[in-house]
């Protein structure tokens, strides 16, 4: 192939997407890293300090579209203090000042300012896209600033953010030439949102396919909003309560009716049970449905609206649907490839309305399911056996009893044969959450069978360091690992030091790992930053080699320790 | 375990309300039994549990199947999770983001004495308690019973008999609608219950009478 001009092998190279597969390229000689380096777009970072920004632009210099993520995955539960880092600016600063021409930046978890959001909407001025997950630091003022500015955008997706909100008037600020939007999430947004300046943008919008609309966004405006924009395939509902009586109702009803192209609904922050009857004529063309957010639907009213949805290939919804409405479920969407209950009580523990029953329901319904999060009143070992003969191709598979240490509930054993049988069953388990009664036994089938896990969460498991040792030597895939309250100490920490080079990060909070442990491994793996986050202010006194970690969190990475870190987190 | 360190860390017990004094106080009940403040109101809580596991044995006959394993639970106490585990930070995983979504909702079951359903409210949705008692009208609106908001009372007109709101606190004591100032209320209610009020003349703090059961 090397007979060929660089630009046909670059022609080739196009088509190679996946960057996986651009990383393989790269290394089979020194002409085609050259090529792959030029004409690579796509960058994915899953660790903002596992490489400095300067590389990254020396790297790829053509980068066009970046990924970035930043605190660790247990940030979301609040075990990760809330300054613990993670800010983008530094990173946009780099771009800017190299002059990439960015199009395309997504985050998650990260600490974005408003000062980053302005400069990113002045600094790279073909800016399309911008997705913001979890992220945290900023407020309406600077999404004002990317409305303002950013002359070609097609989306702005804000997941599930804590944005300060000042006032609404962010809206406003897309100018009046700004027709270029294809994707607009707000959901997240708590404040006050200027309707007409909505609706408006909406109109002249008519490449508008996806549309996710704050709380605030009361069902009158939908119904207008709807009328302008019948092309839409994803809407997110804000307030969904109106008296079914009204004129406003009915013009809904139309406007719901003539919404063809529509495929998935999500938000309904806010709802009246007695307005679902409207969505019912969309409900057979949906492929997607999120009422997680939508509090206080009657299991019954539940099941009656999905009934009429035939087609659902992915459905997240709370656990007041109950076991009966999960049979639902399991007779109505045979296409189902994607499940998620949450409980509607996330504060009382031992609360949830679903059991192994509902489970096993859907698992017998639904042969397509592929990805899972249950959270679920108790479980028992037939249970998920029955789960894993009846759904082999898990690739998530998430499960949170609430009451994280509950044996089976029919037998009083550990749950270590269930989700043995997962592991054993579902070859392409990419993600896997544990919960329930364990001992080191599930460890031992998970490094056995689980040869393409990538992600472990753990809770509350396992009896000794053999427990942690066991997926260690056997997941060789292993990337992201995650363990809480759990016996595992030092042996398990330092008995394979190398393996944590192949891995993007290891989280270990209220473990048996000693300080002295931490010390070890860092001082043996100068390529690893090993942080110690001590909230608690006694333990600068006494540093004490055998006291044992409150958390932990180690990560390879090309740039050593971090200087942004706040004085509770030190790098070893 | 961690467990343990949680269980020793003063903010649990701060939760817990174990002050000394509480902790080596003299109280009849089973170990373990958290009655630790019903002290401090006078009343029926020696009738409450009588009658709150009747309610709970009803519930569990009356609702849904599957839920009855919740319902054993809330009977027998000693299968709920200690209060340590249950207070773990970070536990349940559930993202901080959703909680707070989901905070401004309040669910709690409503059972009406004879009804063979459950319903669940959210107290967060009303204002006040004629906004409650109009929706829990509607709710029930198929057993006809009538609302008389001003006098908190509750009324089957085909039959005529008499419905009094009563609703279990946060201490387990089952109580009068209406006696405590309606924020006070949304956040200390447990659960609501239509008492016929033939057989709720025990409840109120100057009686002993045992309420009994309605099955």
């Amino acid at each position: 192939m090397n007979y060929f001009p660089d630009e046909v092998i670059e022609h080739v190279f196009d088509f190679v997407t996946s960057n996986k597969d651009r990383n393989t390229i790269s290394l089979v000689c020194k002409s085609w890293y050259r090529i792959e380096k030029f004409s690579r777009q796509r960058v994915f970072i899953g660790n903002c300090y596992a490489i400095s920004p300067e590389r990254l632009i020396g790297r790829f210099p053509g980068v066009k579209s970046l990924t970035l993520k930043g605190k660790p995955h247990f940030a979301d539960f609040n075990l990760v203090p809330h300054d613990w880092g993670g800010f983008v600016y530094p990173w946009i600063e780099a771009l800017a000042r190299s002059r990439v021409n960015l199009e395309e930046l997504r985050m998650k978890r990260m600490v974005v300012t408003d000062d980053a959001l302005e400069l990113i909407s002045r600094a790279f001025v073909n800016f399309k896209t911008l997705v913001l997950v979890s992220c945290e630091g900023f407020t309406t003022d600077g999404l004002a600033a990317i409305a303002a500015n950013c002359r070609f955008l097609r989306e702005l997706d804000l997941q599930e953010n804590e944005v300060e909100d000042h006032r609404g008037q962010w809206l406003n600020c897309f100018p009046e030439s700004c027709t270029s939007l294809v994707s607009l999430n707000f959901a997240c947004l708590k404040g006050d949102i200027n309707l007409a300046a909505l609706e408006r943008l909406v109109a002249r919008s008519p490449n508008l396919k996806s549309l996710k609309l704050s709380r605030a966004v009361p069902l009158d405006t939908l119904q207008k909003i709807l009328v302008r924009a019948p092309q839409l395939v994803d809407l997110g509902v804000g307030s969904f309560v109106h008296d079914p009586e009204s004129e406003t109702y009915s013009k809904l009803l139309t406007a719901i009716e003539k919404c063809k192209s529509m495929r998935s609904l999500s938000g309904f922050l806010e709802v009246a049970a007695y307005c679902l009857p409207a969505i019912y004529p969309i409900c057979s063309s949906l492929t997607s449905l999120n009422l997680s957010y939508a509090p206080g639907i009657p299991g019954s009213e539940l099941t009656k609206l999905i009934r009429q949805c035939r087609k659902l290939q992915r459905l997240w919804i709370l656990d007041c649907i109950g076991d009966k409405g999960l049979g639902v479920v399991a007779s109505s969407c045979k296409d189902l490839q994607e499940l998620r209950v949450f409980p509607s009580d996330p504060y009382g523990v031992g609360n949830a309305a679903v059991t192994e029953e509902g489970l096993v329901a859907i698992s017998k319904g639904c042969p397509k399911l592929n990805s899972l999060l249950y959270f679920c009143q108790q479980m028992t070992n037939a249970a998920l056996q029955t789960v894993a003969q009846n759904c082999p191709n898990f690739i998530r598979f998430r499960l949170c009893i609430l009451d994280p240490t509950k044996p089976d509930s029919s037998t009083d054993q550990p749950l270590d044969e269930g989700f043995g049988a997962i592991v054993q069953s579902c070859k392409g388990l990419r993600r896997l959450s544990l919960s329930g009664l364990l001992t080191d036994q599930v460890f031992s089938f998970i490094g056995k069978f689980a040869e393409q896990l990538e992600m472990l969460s753990i809770a509350f498991a396992g009896n000794s360091d053999k427990g942690m040792l066991y997926v260690l030597t056997g997941c060789k895939k292993i990337r992201k690992l995650e363990i809480r309250d759990c016996p595992f100490g030092n042996i398990a920490l330092l008995t394979d030091v190398g393996k944590y080079e192949t891995m993007r990060s290891l989280w270990m909070s209220s473990c048996d790992v000693t300080l002295g442990g931490c010390k070890t491994l860092a001082k043996k793996m100068p390529r690893l930053n090993v942080e110690i986050i001590n909230e608690n202010e006694e333990m600068e006194e006494c540093i004490d080699d055998r006291q044992k970690v409150e958390k932990m969190y180690l990560y390879r990475t090309l740039v050593g320790p971090r200087k942004d870190a706040p004085e509770h987190v030190w790098t070893l | 375990m961690a467990m343990e360190k949680a269980k020793e860390s003063p903010e649990v017990d701060a939760n817990r309300g174990s002050s000394l004094e509480e902790i080596t106080e003299l109280r009849l009940g089973l170990p373990g039994e958290n009655r630790g403040r019903t002290g401090m109101k006078r009343g029926f809580s020696e009738t409450v549990d009588v009658d709150a596991s009747a309610v709970n044995r009803d519930e569990a006959k009356n609702s849904p199947a599957g839920s009855d394993a919740r319902e054993k639970d809330e009977v027998s106490g000693a299968a709920k999770p200690p209060a340590a585990k249950a207070q773990a930070v970070g536990w349940p995983p559930v993202k901080t983001f959703r909680k707070s979504a989901m905070k401004s909702c309040k669910y709690v079951k409503v059972a009406v004495d004879g009804a063979p359903y459950l319903r669940k409210v959210d107290l967060e949705a009303y204002e006040s308690y004629q906004q409650l008692l109009a929706a829990l009208e509607k709710l029930f609106s198929c057993f006809s019973i009538c609302n008389y908001a001003s006098e908190r009372k509750i009324v089957d007109p085909t039959n005529g008999v008499e419905y009094l709101p009563t609703y279990e606190d946060k201490d387990g004591d089952w109580m009068l609608v209406g006696d405590v100032p309606w924020k006070m209320f949304v956040e200390s209610c447990k659960r609501l219950r239509f008492m016929k009020s033939s057989e709720a003349t025990g409840l109120g703090p100057r009686t002993q009478s045992v309420c009994t059961s309605s099955s």
